[in-house]
């Protein structure tokens, strides 16, 4: 079974899954590797990470030297493609019109979705980040604990191959031994801050990122994983043995050729196919989940765009990943006799409780970077430091007036020149006039390296002001009923950017940094959009009762027992982590739980 | 900042301002102002351009400068960035043809710089001819100096306020284009883009040089 054309499709399937992302391509791995047969629609083209990713491409080789545009809005190089916040024929709308209620979604329609283009940071969440309702008395607490899933997460990392170090930090988990790949040596600016940061209690330790360090070890791995599975074990294996480690040069975003990082397609999609238990349908934009007599899901409605003929997959389970809104906007639109207000939607509950991490960033000019001697810190393609939440005990006096916490993330360094990277040098250099010249160059080496930054990604839990609905009017260029966002930060959130904020600065001032920043900024301003991080959840929330919430501890949805939900949607609050490893682990879980639920006949 | 309207044209339109910031905004109201500049009807490279191909200046949409246009910038480019012991100058790596590709993109984040360049260098080649009696492209290295001293002033008289515009702006994309190329990274210190098989970390006079050893 392998990439098909519409008039491919087999009768039926086991299970179809929408969106080949990191959800989609986690369950359809651990679907297929016990050979249940698969269908992945994808609404995007094929795409081979091999040939088509730009690795040690200039940005002089790119027009306009690789600067964002409408048609590549994160940069010419980044691996996406058909991709944006705005696409054109593929239209959302905002409710409100105030800047501060605006609510921003990226769409990445290719194959392997967003996991192409990520910076592979792969934090677990901690036991604090699934109760939030118990320790704050905020939010619902997740019908699931941090050791439901920490057995998942162990899989998932030594699946993906993951690099960090186990810290024994409270709620940034520790992995088994023997999980995670070694750090890669941290960088001057990280090592920098590391030690001095400890002034203002910035504990500064290994991230743990999606990147191969060294060579997975496909001798005992795959047996790990696949215990009494000698054909798994067979396939991953020889996947692993086509991963080359990281090379140590090229921006992660940009995609990986060597299969050093982790997108879906390098890690899922291709043992999947292997099996021979996977159909995957690209160019297949999902237009409804269908219904038989009985209320059970029977298949997808999807347009095929190479034609602009609607199509049909059946399969006896339908699992939606195709992003959290996405799968969000599925299940309100299908609507039948039996479900009036779209699929799922008994509660009332599909579409709300979107939450997405609480975002600033603050940057500074560090003057003992002036001059350093010229070395290559490419390193990992992305950060190999953060600073972890770790402010708990101020937390549980309640002395912050948030809930949860933040990690910082650096953006640093010696990194691949860009057109802004001689912006304020006359500011720094103190000159009155433009610089140009031999001194523009002597001051352009002299201040190159210097910018140092952080960047908060932090907790956020569910609010009754942020949500999405069908647009009473608007519909995509194939008639089918688009979102409408409704968002509005709460004093919580506000809160939290005005510690994030005030705590870079601290941190940022202790390294010697100047900030031209002002320091009182208004919280509703340097907050990032809703959205614009890319790391929206939610709306579709799991719980442990009917009547709050859309699916059960495992994804499964209430009210039709053969549907899932395998991306961000049932995420009940974003955590102070990036969302991506917990995806995955959740659609293993809920995975684990299918194929005993086919087994036993109770699909 | 404005909402994604309901429809589609707009919203894309607005969301492109919103997108690109501040600078991309000011340009775009910048062009709308100045309506009499010719428009660019080309396209751009749409939403799903090959990556991994070498592009050069024209080969996605046609380029702008007239020969006399295209000296002018090419002398601007290296009076900004010459040559020196280890570097080539900005012109040697093509930066002039980037400008012209930038100026000529018909993207709406680099409209308000075509009129502010195409205008500055018919500013700057008319100063020439008034004060030296040729185009700037022939002047002595000490003139260009001396005319573009007068102009780089971040405080200039009212009279070169928008001369001063022109070259900043010259100024910041001749620098950025220049340092986004494999020589140029390399003159300001940038040498990384080489796979290798292990990474060391900060070689020991970097971290002496931050008191860290």
């Amino acid at each position: 079974m392998p990439v098909i054309t519409a008039d491919k499709l087999q009768d039926n399937y086991d299970v179809v899954i929408v969106g080949s992302g990191a959800g989609g391509g986690q369950t359809a791995y651990t679907l297929t590797m016990e050979g249940v047969k698969v269908l992945v629609l994808e609404a995007g083209r094929s795409f081979d990470v091999q040939t088509e990713v730009a690795m040690l491409q200039w940005p002089s080789h790119a027009p306009l030297r690789g600067e964002k545009t409408p048609d590549k809005q994160y940069g010419f190089h980044d691996c996406s493609i058909h991709s944006g916040w705005e696409i054109p024929g593929e239209p959302y709308t905002n409710a409100h019109t105030e800047t501060e209620n605006q609510f921003k979604w990226w769409r990445q329609r290719m194959m392997g979705g967003r996991t192409n283009h990520w910076g592979r940071i792969s934090l677990r969440n901690g036991p604090l980040d699934f109760k939030p309702r118990t320790l704050w008395g905020l939010g619902f607490d997740w019908p699931i604990s941090y050791d439901d899933l920490a057995p998942y997460y162990d899989k998932v990392e030594m699946l993906v191959g993951v690099f960090g170090t186990n810290e024994g930090l409270e709620n940034s988990p520790d992995s088994s031994p023997g999980v995670l790949l070694p750090a890669p040596k941290l960088r001057v600016g990280e090592l920098y801050a590391q030690k001095h940061g400890k002034k203002v209690e910035a504990h500064i330790v290994p991230i743990h990122r999606a990147v191969l360090t060294k060579p997975q070890d496909a001798e005992t791995i795959p047996a790990r994983l696949h215990p009494d599975n000698a054909k798994a074990q067979g396939i991953l294996a020889e996947s692993m043995r086509t991963r080359a480690p990281c090379f140590w040069a090229t921006d992660c975003h940009r995609g990986c050729a060597i299969r050093a990082n982790y997108d879906s397609q390098t890690v899922h999609l291709r043992p999947a196919l292997a099996t021979g238990n996977l159909d995957i349908l690209p160019n297949a934009m999902a237009r409804e989940v269908t219904i038989n007599k009985d209320g059970k899901a029977s298949g997808i409605t999807f347009i095929d765009k190479t034609t602009g003929r609607e199509g049909h997959a059946k399969g006896r389970v339908v699992v939606l990943a195709a992003s959290s809104q996405e799968s969000v906007r599925l299940l309100l639109n299908s609507k039948s006799k039996l479900f009036p207000d779209g699929l799922a939607n008994s509660s009332g509950k599909v579409g709300k409780y979107i939450t997405d991490s609480v975002s600033s960033s603050l940057s500074a000019h560090i003057p003992a970077f002036e001059g350093m001697p010229v070395h290559n810190e490419d390193g990992a393609g992305g950060p190999h430091a953060y600073v972890p939440w770790t402010l708990h005990d101020l937390n549980r006096k309640a002395e912050l007036g948030f809930p949860g916490g933040y990690h910082l993330e650096f953006t640093t360094g010696r990194q691949m020149p860009s057109m802004n990277v001689v912006n304020s040098i006359e500011s720094r250099a103190g000159s009155p006039s433009v610089l140009f010249g031999k001194k523009l160059l002597e001051e352009a080496r002299r201040f190159y390296g210097c910018q140092f930054g952080f960047g908060a990604q932090g907790t956020m839990l569910p609010n009754d002001d942020c949500f999405a609905e069908l647009d009473p009017d608007l519909k995509d260029q194939w008639g089918i009923p688009v979102l409408r966002f409704h968002w509005k930060w709460s004093e919580f959130e506000l809160n939290q950017v005005r510690h994030q904020q005030k705590r870079i600065r601290e941190l940022l001032e202790t390294l010697g940094g100047r900030i031209s920043a002002k320091a009182d900024a208004d919280p509703a301003k340097v907050i990032k959009t809703g959205g614009s991080v890319i790391h929206e959840v939610g709306g579709a929330i799991m719980g442990a009762d009917p009547k709050t919430s859309v699916t059960n501890q495992w994804s499964q949805t209430w009210d039709v027992k053969n549907l899932f939900l395998a991306d961000g949607a049932p995420f009940a609050s974003t955590a102070d982590k990036n969302p991506t490893l917990t995806i995955m682990a959740l659609a293993w879980r809920m995975a684990d739980h299918l194929l005993g639920e086919l087994k036993r006949q109770n699909l | 900042m404005h909402a994604p309207d309901s429809l589609p044209l707009i919203s894309r339109r607005v969301s492109i301002q919103w997108m690109l910031g501040a600078t991309a905004a000011l340009a775009a109201k910048d062009a709308s102002i100045f309506a009499a500049e010719p428009a660019i009807t080309a396209r751009g490279y749409g939403p799903d351009p090959s990556m991994v191909k070498i592009y050069q200046p024209g080969d996605v949409w046609p380029l702008t400068l007239t020969e006399s246009q295209r000296r002018t910038t090419q002398a601007l480019c290296d009076l900004i960035i010459p040559a020196d012991a280890s570097s080539p100058s900005a012109s040697a790596v093509g930066v002039h043809d980037f400008i012209d590709e930038w100026i000529s993109s018909p993207y709406p984040a680099q409209s308000g710089d075509r009129r502010t360049i195409l205008d500055g260098l018919t500013w700057i080649d008319a100063e020439s001819q008034r004060r030296f009696q040729k185009p700037f492209a022939d002047l002595s290295a000490e003139q260009r100096t001396a005319l573009c001293n007068d102009i780089a002033s971040l405080k200039p008289k009212p009279e070169h306020k928008k001369a001063a515009t022109f070259f900043k702006r010259f100024r910041d994309l001749t620098a950025g284009g220049y340092f986004t190329t494999p020589e140029g990274s390399k003159a300001i210190g940038y040498v990384g883009n080489m796979p290798g098989g292990t990474f060391e970390g900060p070689p020991i006079e970097a971290l002496k040089h931050v008191g860290l050893a």
